[in-house]
């Protein structure tokens, strides 16, 4: 299976014929007053929607948000510091169109890469948090994805702490051609020597999460979690309907059907997410670091 | 030869495949074992024990099949999630009784169908990048033919990687690259150089250590050649202690 076919099934059909620059720079929540859930249909209040974690209030879709947003809604506040926050991609193959598409990737998104790695507090407990984000190049895996997810667990061996990463991506980056292979390789020893030291891996996935990150780091956490709906897959759906040339079956690859057939721990709607996170971590004997930790284990 | 050249002849159906490569280095002493001890027995992965100039290896190769029947039976080469963990088993057998462990790797890709995702194939392709990184003991890679993406990196986590002259290994096909980038699946001329994916290149990358010149015809002149080196190279990955093979396993991947 190729990991990149896989871009392709993330946009919806109209979106795909277009084919534009401006799809790939339309931002995933607008701005307007209203915004029309994709799935119930039902408009929803911008503000509401904010309010609610951007999960639809009517029929429970979670939108796609941004890493900050995320590290926002899970880290305590203020605790989290970045690492290698300028590391940042070259056309290193000399990949036709690559150095625009890196360009506008930056812009896009407002961030170096596709992934940011840095060491937070999540209900007091102190972690090595990273989260990955669609807005760059659909959170494909390149050189500097893998080398700062490496780097974060090295770190986190180093210091003998728990890694949560947040995993939403299409798979390799096909624009660094078999550099980007070489980064599931390079991740998973990584992975592997922090679990040798005995040290927690927690993996949530998030819409969606495909191809080579599914293939290595995504699939290698002691605990793997999903939020509800994600799309889940080696090889995305429209590869497998061109290959077997058959329909799929309805719910194909959600995390609920991955759950079903055994392949992670637990669907956790975002509104819980870092309660659920706090408990693990706790129950993995991560020490309470803040003030206001220590207040919250009187709950 | 041009790029699109080098991919046309590593799919060719008169090439040598795993089988060959078993056959012709091995010869009789290969006993092949069979099953992942989980689900099935995936055809698209051979492997078994063979003996290389009286020691005994672990030997795993992914198999396109010689004939149209043959390559019906091992799903071109495609392994399901079930041929990875078959192929996980014997490393972790070759592990338990101080066996090296060669792979020969020619698949155009893991599997992509209903129940190889409802098995976990990204599961099994992460689970033997994570095992084989910690291995204990030497692991040689050869990619014959094919290497197409996690598919193929699934039995290439070794302490050398070697490649055929004209064998390829690339992150994705060059048709669907050329899909991607140009909305264009004819365009595989281009895409091919894209993306870098001949012996050559990958040389230059760091990604392989050895080309294996191809001659014009196969002839026994290579695969005697071949197993001596392969011996040779057992020798010297073996002389190491455990602690520093995989350190040195760890940064061949680390530097990438």
């Amino acid at each position: 299976m190729n990991t990149s076919d896989i871009f392709n099934f993330l946009k919806p059909k109209n979106e795909l014929e277009k084919q534009g620059e401006e799809v790939e720079n339309r931002p995933y929540i607008p701005d307007e007053l209203w915004v029309k859930c994709p799935v119930c249909k039902t408009p929803v209040l911008s503000s509401d929607l904010a309010e609610n974690n951007k999960v639809c209030p009517k029929c429970g879709y979670h939108f796609r948000i941004g890493a900050r947003q995320r590290i926002e809604m899970t880290a305590d506040e203020g605790s989290f510091v970045e690492f290698d926050a300028n590391m940042t991609s070259t056309n290193i193959i000399d990949f036709p169109d690559y150095t625009r598409k890196l360009k506008n990737a930056k812009l896009n998104s407002g961030e170096n890469e596709s992934v940011i790695t840095g060491l937070a507090r999540i209900g007091g407990c102190e972690t090595v948090l990273a989260v990955m984000n669609s807005q760059f190049m659909m959170g494909s895996m390149g050189t500097v994805t893998g080398e700062k997810i490496t780097r974060a667990f090295e770190y986190a061996t180093e210091k003998s702490l728990p890694v949560v990463i947040f995993t939403v991506s299409g798979g390799a980056r096909m624009q660094e051609g078999i550099l980007s292979l070489m980064q599931m390789a390079k991740t998973s020893g990584a992975v592997k020597r922090h679990s040798d030291a005995g040290l927690l891996y927690i993996t949530v996935l998030t819409d969606p999460t495909c191809g080579g990150v599914t293939a290595s780091f995504a699939m290698e956490g002691d605990i793997i979690i999903s939020e509800p709906k994600a799309l889940i897959a080696f090889a995305g759906p429209r590869v497998i309907e061109q290959t077997i040339r058959q329909k799929l079956p309805k719910d194909f690859q959600t995390a609920e059907f991955v759950l079903e057939k055994g392949f992670i721990d637990a669907v956790v709607p975002r509104g819980e997410m870092r309660e659920v996170l706090t408990k693990l971590l706790r129950l993995h004997g991560s020490e309470v670091k803040t003030e206001e930790a220590g207040e919250n284990e009187c709950d | 030869m041009s790029a699109i050249d080098c991919v046309a002849a590593a799919r060719s159906n008169d090439r040598p495949t795993a089988v060959d490569y078993i056959t012709r280095i091995f010869g009789d002493s290969f006993i092949e074992l069979h099953g992942d001890r989980r689900f099935a027995d995936d055809k698209a992965v051979i492997g078994g024990i063979a003996e290389l100039n009286g020691m005994p290896v672990t030997v795993i190769g992914l198999e396109k099949g010689r004939n149209l029947k043959e390559r019906m039976e091992r799903n071109f080469g495609s392994a399901h999630p079930e041929g990875y963990r078959k192929a996980l088993r014997l490393m972790k057998q070759a592990e338990k009784f101080h066996r090296p462990v060669i792979c020969f790797v020619d698949t155009s890709g893991a599997y992509c169908g209903i129940g190889a995702e409802e098995r976990g194939q990204g599961q099994a392709i992460a689970e033997n990048l994570m095992e084989m990184m910690t291995l204990k003991t030497p692991i040689l890679s050869i990619l014959i033919g094919e290497g197409g993406s996690g598919g193929a990196l699934a039995l290439a986590v070794a302490d050398e990687v070697w490649m055929l002259e004209n064998a390829i290994y690339s992150v994705i096909s060059p048709e669907g690259c050329a899909s991607i980038l140009w909305k264009d699946a004819s365009k595989t001329a281009e895409a091919s150089e894209c993306l870098k994916l001949t012996s050559q290149d990958l040389f230059k990358l760091g990604v392989i250590e050895r080309i294996i010149r191809e001659p014009k015809t196969v002839d026994s002149i290579m695969f005697d050649s071949l197993k001596n080196l392969i011996a040779q190279t057992f020798e010297k990955i073996g002389a190491a202690d455990t602690e520093t093979l995989l350190e040195r396993r760890y940064s061949r991947f680390r530097k990438f």
